[in-house]
């Protein structure tokens, strides 16, 4: 699903030149739930935006779901963005003035989805993280982790090939965390491929692969055994 | 771009974010109704001007006797100049070329009266031709003729607003009224545009005038009609003409500014029009100092909408908004906005203008108006430039990268 090759990244920091990541081999298999994990520094965060369009690489080469992702317009980006990913931010992002199922159909508004097959699906995917009674509320009457159960069902309601959670969980209690997990780990069950970034060590338990940066590189990239977050949530 | 989905969602923007639209809405509405109410009084003023200088011929000199200010030809100084019959008839003579008519005026006053009625009026002692150049108006019966003059009758044509006190609702044709002592018999009522001075004033032969004043031949001033043909520098030079006549007929030193005086109401007229249209001049750039401050005052609202907005619209970006959506967001919505609320401002002031009409009559503003088609340049300009101001912030908005936006705050 997600190959990367030799790929560098390196920011100027007015003279310096901050060499972010220094040649990372990586890949992804459609339906894995990967973590990645690393203190702040290690080039998580540039690891992600680079796969996730919102950043383009120096050197190396990108393949998304069999497409070459080079030379990229915003336009490009933006359409790429809307077809082959959903984001998960750690503040949530919603939209405050829309209600949760306005939010959710945003990204069909943008694939061009007409109104009613819109909400429709926005009303599928809600009810499948469990907020259909919440549809007409307005983010700020929703509590934190209902909050990023809609941005959840936001970001799979364009059928993303993978879903990308920057810290989903780290704006939550440890309760609400697991709540989340669980979710997701419900998600990747169905088939869907996600990537995690986070630095915890619990939350990169729930996942099937921890790949582990430092300093720019890959340190450790294992298989491990799924610690299901159903266990934690009553 | 203008499917019913884009509107859709800019409609709800809108509905959602009452205070910026109403914010946005209001400046521009306030500009433009600014800009319309102080043109619309600039007219207004220009208006009033024309009506205070435009009821009087513009063909028109007056000349007025002075006194001398240095001695000449044996002559002391400080002398009186006086004019009387016989320059009537050297100006008839010697200027036929250029002049329509020439008539004395031989100013008066006193109290004039009817059975039990009495009030103070002015009186014009005037030749028939004196008619053209005030644009007296005849309402009732006729105005002094050449056998009046001839024969010195005494009779008496009154204003409209003199008939109105003396006579109330009878008629006043063929009634004798006391003017100062004589009595007068009224063969006329006139009105005139030039207000109700104008109206108060009463016009009697300037023969019999001067034969109730002691049967002299003395004229207060001359008032030259001359043909319109000459224009603006034949009046000019008729002017220098007629002034050097006069000081050599009244022996008075060329160079003496003080001997006579001529009022050359063609000179004056022009320049009162640049009096007026200094005045618009002056209104019109205020009105445009409004919408440029209406511009500006969109545009920091704009830039406020897009920085207020970064976070949403890097939302956006991730969620697959193309740069072009983005900015055609932005643009629509306060196109649409600027729009609604622009021609909202404007109609507001047309519509006080309209309802103004002599309102204002008593600050020099009559009927202010302003051009439809300035009205609408002004609210077409104030929605581009807004749209201009709204795009350079979206522009840049869109280029932001969606993880520049979305880091956290």
């Amino acid at each position: 699903m997600i190959e990367i090759k030799n790929l560098h990244k390196s920011y100027k920091m007015g003279n310096n030149t901050l060499h972010v990541l220094k040649g990372i081999n990586f890949n992804v298999e459609a339906g894995e739930l990967v973590a990645i994990m690393g203190s702040s520094g290690s080039g998580k965060s540039t690891l992600l935006n680079i796969l996730g369009m919102l950043d383009v690489l120096d050197e190396g080469s990108y393949t998304l779901d069999g497409v070459p992702i080079v030379n990229l317009n915003e336009t490009k980006a933006a359409q790429y963005r809307n077809k082959f990913l959903g984001f998960v931010f750690q503040s949530f992002n919603l939209i405050n003035y829309k209600n949760a199922m306005e939010n959710v159909s945003l990204p069909l508004y943008y694939q061009g989805v007409g109104r009613k097959e819109r909400q429709e699906k926005a009303l599928k995917y809600l009810e499948q993280v469990g907020l259909k009674e919440w549809a007409g509320h307005l983010p700020s009457e929703l509590s934190g982790g209902q909050k990023q159960r809609v941005a959840i069902a936001r970001a799979l309601a364009a059928e993303p090939k993978v879903l990308m959670a920057d810290e989903p969980t780290g704006a939550l209690d440890s309760k609400t965390s697991y709540e989340v997990m669980d979710l997701i780990q419900k998600i990747n069950d169905a088939g869907n491929t996600i990537l995690v970034v986070t630095h915890e060590p619990d939350i990169a338990a729930m996942c099937k692969r921890i790949v582990h940066l430092k300093d720019g590189v890959i340190v450790e990239d294992k298989k491990v055994d799924q610690v299901r977050a159903s266990e934690y949530v009553q | 771009m203008f499917s019913r989905d884009t509107w859709k969602e800019i409609f709800e923007t809108i509905q959602k974010n009452k205070l910026r639209t109403f914010l946005s809405g209001f400046t521009v509405a306030i500009g433009i109704f600014i800009f319309v109410v102080l043109y619309g009084f600039g007219n207004g003023l220009t208006n009033t001007f024309n009506k205070f200088f435009g009821d009087d011929a513009t063909n028109v000199l007056f000349i007025y006797p002075g006194r001398t200010s240095v001695p000449y030809a044996g002559y002391k100084a400080n002398r009186r100049i006086e004019f009387d019959n016989s320059d009537l008839k050297d100006i008839e003579h010697n200027f036929a070329m250029f002049i329509d008519y020439v008539t004395p005026r031989i100013n008066g006053s006193g109290m004039v009266k009817y059975k039990n009625e009495s009030n103070g009026y002015r009186t014009r002692a005037v030749a028939p031709s004196h008619q053209y150049n005030e644009k007296t108006i005849m309402m009732k019966g006729r105005f002094l003729n050449d056998e009046d003059v001839k024969h010195k009758t005494k009779y008496a044509v009154i204003g409209r607003l003199v008939e109105e006190d003396l006579f109330g609702r009878e008629n006043s044709i063929g009634e004798f009224i006391d003017i100062t002592g004589s009595s007068y018999k009224v063969i006329g009522v006139f009105q005139d545009d030039g207000g109700d001075n104008e109206e108060r004033m009463i016009y009697i032969p300037y023969t019999t005038k001067q034969l109730v004043d002691k049967n002299t031949d003395k004229i207060d001033q001359i008032v030259v009609g001359f043909k319109p043909q000459i224009g603006y520098s034949g009046a000019m030079s008729l002017e220098k003409s007629l002034e050097k006549y006069f000081k050599s007929k009244k022996f008075i030193n060329p160079n003496d500014q003080n001997g006579i005086f001529i009022n050359n109401v063609a000179d004056n007229l022009k320049q009162n029009q640049q009096l007026a249209s200094v005045l618009q001049l002056i209104v019109s750039f205020v009105a445009l100092g409004t919408i440029i401050a209406g511009i500006i005052g969109i545009s920091n609202i704009m830039v406020f909408v897009v920085k207020e907005r970064t976070k949403e619209l890097g939302v956006r970006k991730a969620l697959g908004a193309t740069p072009k959506s983005v900015i055609s967001t932005i643009l629509l919505e306060s196109i649409f906005i600027t729009t609604i609320s622009g021609f909202f401002g404007m109609m507001m002031g047309v519509v006080l203008l309209s309802s103004m009409g002599e309102k204002l009559e008593d600050y020099f503003i009559t009927d202010p108006y302003i051009d439809m088609g300035i009205a609408i340049f002004a609210t077409i300009l104030l929605i581009i430039c807004g749209a201009i101001a709204g795009y350079v912030p979206a522009r840049k908005a869109a280029r932001i990268k969606p993880i520049v936006a979305l880091r956290d705050e």
